[in-house]
C-alpha cells in the first residue's frame, strides 16, 4: 500500500507522512469549506479488484499472505485466534507453514527462526500474549530480524477483558520489551486498513530489519466491512536486500548508509552468527565500548533518520478548524463521527489521526498544536497516548484526555460532549 | 582427518578465541565431539546449523564455523522449530544446559519431543547453573549444596533422558564429556536419527558445585564419571552387583515415529498445494 493509492482511493482525505503534514497546518487559515462535501466523496472502484466483506483479522490474513507470509507461529487467544485460525487453512495451501505452538514464547521465537531461515513470517496475539512476547521482541530488535507481531488489543492488565476492546497496550508496544530501542507500530481503524497496513507492516520489517507491531483491537478485528481487494501486481512488495558479496567478505552487521545491513538466510551459503548479545558488525558478541555505542547508535539511527518513510498520519477537516480531535483506531471511528456532527453544530474541529503511532509522530503534533487551541485525545484506557501529544504539544495548547476503559468503545457522543465544552 | 585440520575448517579460529569456558571444562571435550562428529557425517557446514540457549552451553556457537544462532534463555528449541521448517533442508543442532532445557526451556522440550520435529537437542548436564555461579538446577541431585542451597538442596532432579523418551522423542541417548569416542558416535546417530533426538552429556563444573561439594577437580569428576557409569549395552557382560547404583549411559530410546515435517507434506497436500517439494 502506498501512500499515493490512498489518496487516490480517498480524495477528501489527507494521509500524510510526517514532513508532509506542515504543508497541512499552514492551511488552517483557509477559508472554511462546506462540511457536506466530504459526506459526498464517492470513492470509485480500483480496476480489477475484488468486493469482498471480511473481518477485520479475516482481513490481515489476506494482507499477510498478499505480502508473502510464509510461515505462522501463533497460540490461541480472544480475540486474535481467527487469524491463526483462517492461516491453519490457507498457509498450507500455498506451500506455507502454520503451527502451534505451546505458548507465545515459543511462537514469536519460531517466527524469529522461520525468518532467520528465510522466510516472511508473523504471529498474532492479544494482551496476555504480547507480554510474553516482550523477552523475544527484544531479540529480533538487536539481532535485526524482520518479523510483524499482530496485537488485537483486548481490556487488561493481565487476563483482564478478554473479549472486551482496549487500547490498553500502547505503551507495552513502545516500551515492552528492556532495554532502550526503537519500535514500529501501526494502528489499523478499519477492515481496509487491517489489510494494507499488514501488508506495510511486512514491508517495513523487510526494509528496515526490524519487528513491526500490528496494533488492532477487538473492534477493529470482528468488525465486518466491505473492501476491495486489490490485484496482485497493483500490491507494493518490498523483501529484504541479500548481500551480493562473497561469502568471506560478509560482515552480517555492519553499517550501510541506510542503517540497515542486507540479511542473509542460513543455508545461502554465508554462515555467521547471530545472537542477542550486543554484537560486533560480524555478529559477535562484544564488550568494546566503541562497538556497544556503534551497534546500539545504529539500531535507533536506522528508525528515527527514516520517519519520514515510517510515519503516517491523517487529517481531515483540519483546514478552518482550531480544535482538533487526536485519535487512532476504532476509537477514530468514534472521533470521526463526532467531528462531522459537531462542525454541523458550528464548532470549528477536525480529527488528526496517527496510523503510525510507534515512532510517534512529533512534528505532526508540534505543528499541530501551534495553529489550534486545543488537542482532544480520546483512548480507550486511563490515559497512553496523550502523554506523547502533550510531551511534543510543548505546551502551545490545551491537551484533553479522554478515556474510558470500562469495556465499552467510546461513543461519539461523548467526544461530541468534550468537543462542545472546549469550544463553548 | 588430522587435529589442525579439523580446527582450521571448523572453529572460527580467526575470530574468537581464546574462548570463555573455564580451565578444565568439559563443554570443549563436547564441542570436540561435535566437530568430529559433523566430519565423519560429511556434512556441508553451509547446511548445519547450530542453535544455543543462554548459560556457558550458549557461547558454543560462537566458536564453530556453521549457520550459529545464539538465542535466548530456553527458547532454543522454539526458534530451531522456525528455522528447521522454514528450510527442511537444514541439519539443525541444538546444543543447551541442563537449567535452560529443564527448567526455563522445559516446555518448549517437552513440545518438542512430542511434535518430533528432526532437530537434534544435545544438553550439557553439569547439575547447576554454572555461569550465574552455580545455583541449583532441575539435575541438582538432593543434598547437594549450591549457592542457593547452602542448607543443601530439597528438590528432586530430573532425569533428563526418562523427561525426553516419556515426552516422545524418537531418540534419546546419554553420554558424557569421559567416554569421548562414544560421544562422537552418539552425535553421529543423534543427527542422522529422522525425528527429534535427544542426547543428554554428562558434563560438570568443578568451579562451582564441585568446589562448593568438594568433589575435586575436573579430573577427578571425569573419573567419577568412569567409575559410576555403565554402557547400556554391555549390561550383559556385567554382573548385577556392578550395575547396581550405577548411571546407564549409551542409547535409551530408539524408536520410528512418525516425522512432524513429513506429516505436514501431508497436511499441504490435503490443503491442495500442487507445488512440489516446498522451499
Amino acid at each position: 500500500m502506498s501512500k499515493t493509492t490512498e489518496n487516490k482511493d480517498k480524495p477528501k482525505i489527507k494521509v500524510a507522512s510526517e514532513n508532509k503534514r506542515g504543508a497541512k497546518t499552514k492551511s488552517a487559515a483557509r477559508p472554511a469549506k462546506p462540511v457536506g462535501k466530504h459526506k459526498t466523496a464517492r470513492v470509485k472502484k480500483p480496476e480489477g479488484s475484488e468486493t469482498i466483506l471480511i473481518s477485520g483479522n479475516e482481513a490481515c490474513v489476506e494482507g499477510a499472505l498478499a505480502a508473502g507470509l510464509g510461515f505462522f507461529a501463533g497460540y490461541p487467544i480472544t480475540p486474535a485466534t481467527e487469524i491463526a485460525e483462517a492461516l491453519s487453512i490457507k498457509l498450507p495451501s500455498v506451500g506455507g507453514r502454520f503451527i502451534q505452538m505451546e505458548d507465545e514464547i515459543a511462537s514469536i521465537a519460531a517466527i524469529i527462526g522461520a525468518s532467520i531461515g528465510g522466510m516472511k513470517s508473523m504471529t498474532a496475539t492479544s494482551g496476555p500474549g504480547f507480554s510474553l512476547m516482550q523477552e523475544n521482541l527484544g531479540f529480533a530488535i538487536i539481532a535485526e530480524i524482520p518479523c510483524v507481531i499482530v496485537n488485537v488489543m483486548r481490556g487488561g492488565p493481565c487476563t483482564g477483558l478478554p473479549t472486551s476492546p482496549s487500547q490498553g497496550d500502547v505503551m507495552q508496544a513502545r516500551w515492552g520489551t528492556h532495554g532502550d530501542h526503537q519500535i514500529i507500530t501501526l494502528c489499523p481503524n478499519s477492515v481496509k486498513e487491517c489489510y494494507q497496513l499488514t501488508i506495510r507492516a511486512f514491508n517495513l520489517s523487510e526494509k528496515y530489519r526490524t519487528p513491526v507491531i500490528v496494533l488492532s483491537d477487538e473492534v477493529i478485528g470482528h468488525m465486518r466491512e466491505k473492501m476491495w481487494m486489490p490485484p496482485e501486481d497493483k500490491i507494493p512488495i518490498i523483501n529484504r536486500v541479500k548481500p551480493s558479496v562473497p561469502p568471506e567478505w560478509y560482515s552480517p552487521y555492519e553499517n550501510t548508509p541506510t542503517g540497515v545491513p542486507p540479511m542473509a538466510a542460513f543455508g545461502d551459503g554465508y554462515r555467521y552468527h547471530i545472537c542477542g548479545l550486543v554484537h560486533d558488525v560480524n555478529g559477535f558478541p562484544t564488550q568494546r565500548e566503541d562497538e556497544i555505542v556503534a551497534l546500539l547508535t545504529r539500531l535507533r539511527d536506522k528508525i528515527e533518520k527514516s520517519r519520514r518513510d515510517i510515519i503516517m498520519v491523517e487529517s481531515e477537516f483540519m483546514d478552518d478548524s482550531n480544535i482538533a480531535v487526536f485519535a487512532y483506531g476504532s476509537v477514530s471511528r468514534s472521533a470521526r463521527r463526532a467531528v462531522v456532527m459537531a462542525r454541523k453544530s458550528g464548532a470549528k474541529v477536525g480529527i488528526v489521526r496517527p496510523i503510525t503511532i510507534w515512532p510517534f509522530p512529533i512534528r505532526a503534533v508540534e505543528r499541530l498544536a501551534e495553529h489550534v487551541k486545543a488537542i482532544i485525545v480520546p483512548e480507550m484506557n486511563q490515559g497512553q497516548l496523550v502523554g506523547e501529544v502533550e510531551r511534543h504539544a510543548h505546551g502551545n495548547c490545551r491537551v484533553i484526555p479522554y478515556n474510558r476503559f470500562d469495556g465499552e468503545l467510546i461513543e461519539p457522543e461523548e467526544i461530541i460532549n468534550t468537543i462542545m465544552e472546549v469550544a463553548r | 582427518m588430522e587435529l589442525s585440520d579439523l580446527l582450521y575448517k571448523y572453529l572460527r579460529s580467526d575470530k574468537k578465541f581464546p574462548h570463555m569456558w573455564c580451565p578444565g571444562c568439559g563443554n570443549g571435550i563436547l564441542m570436540g565431539s561435535l566437530i568430529r562428529a559433523v566430519d565423519k557425517m560429511q556434512l556441508n557446514k553451509d547446511d548445519v546449523v547450530v542453535v544455543s540457549g543462554i548459560g556457558c552451553s550458549g557461547r558454543l556457537p560462537v566458536y564453530v564455523d556453521f549457520n550459529t544462532l545464539h538465542t535466548t534463555h530456553g527458547r532454543a528449541l522454539a526458534f530451531s522449530t522456525g528455522i528447521k521448517l522454514a528450510n527442511p533442508r537444514l541439519k539443525v543442532i541444538v546444543v543447551m544446559g541442563d537449567g535452560d532445557a529443564t527448567a526455563i526451556g522445559g516446555n518448549h522440550f517437552i513440545h518438542m519431543a512430542r511434535r518430533n520435529i528432526d532437530v537434534t537437542a544435545i544438553i550439557i548436564n553439569n547439575n547447576t547453573y554454572g555461569m550465574t555461579g552455580g545455583q541449583y538446577s532441575p539435575t541438582t541431585s538432593m543434598g547437594l549444596e549450591t549457592a542457593t542451597s547452602i542448607y543443601g538442596n530439597i528438590e528432586r532432579p530430573f532425569d533428563i533422558c526418562d523427561l525426553a523418551i516419556s515426552a516422545g522423542a524418537s531418540w534419546v541417548a546419554r553420554g558424557t564429556v569421559y567416554h569421548v569416542p562414544m560421544l562422537d558416535d552418539l552425535i553421529v546417530q543423534g543427527v542422522t536419527k529422522k525425528g527429534f533426538s535427544v542426547i543428554e552429556v554428562m558434563a560438570y563444573c568443578h568451579t562451582t558445585l564441585g568446589r562448593r561439594n568438594k568433589l575435586g577437580d575436573s579430573a577427578d569428576m571425569m573419573r567419577w564419571m568412569r567409575d559410576n557409569c555403565v554402557r547400556n549395552d554391555r549390561l550383559d557382560k556385567l554382573t548385577p552387583e556392578e550395575i547396581e547404583g550405577k548411571i546407564k549411559i549409551g542409547i535409551h530410546a530408539d524408536r520410528d515415529y512418525p516425522e512432524y515435517w513429513e506429516m505436514y507434506k501431508e497436511v499441504m497436500a490435503k490443503a491442495g498445494y500442487e507445488g512440489g517439494e516446498p522451499q
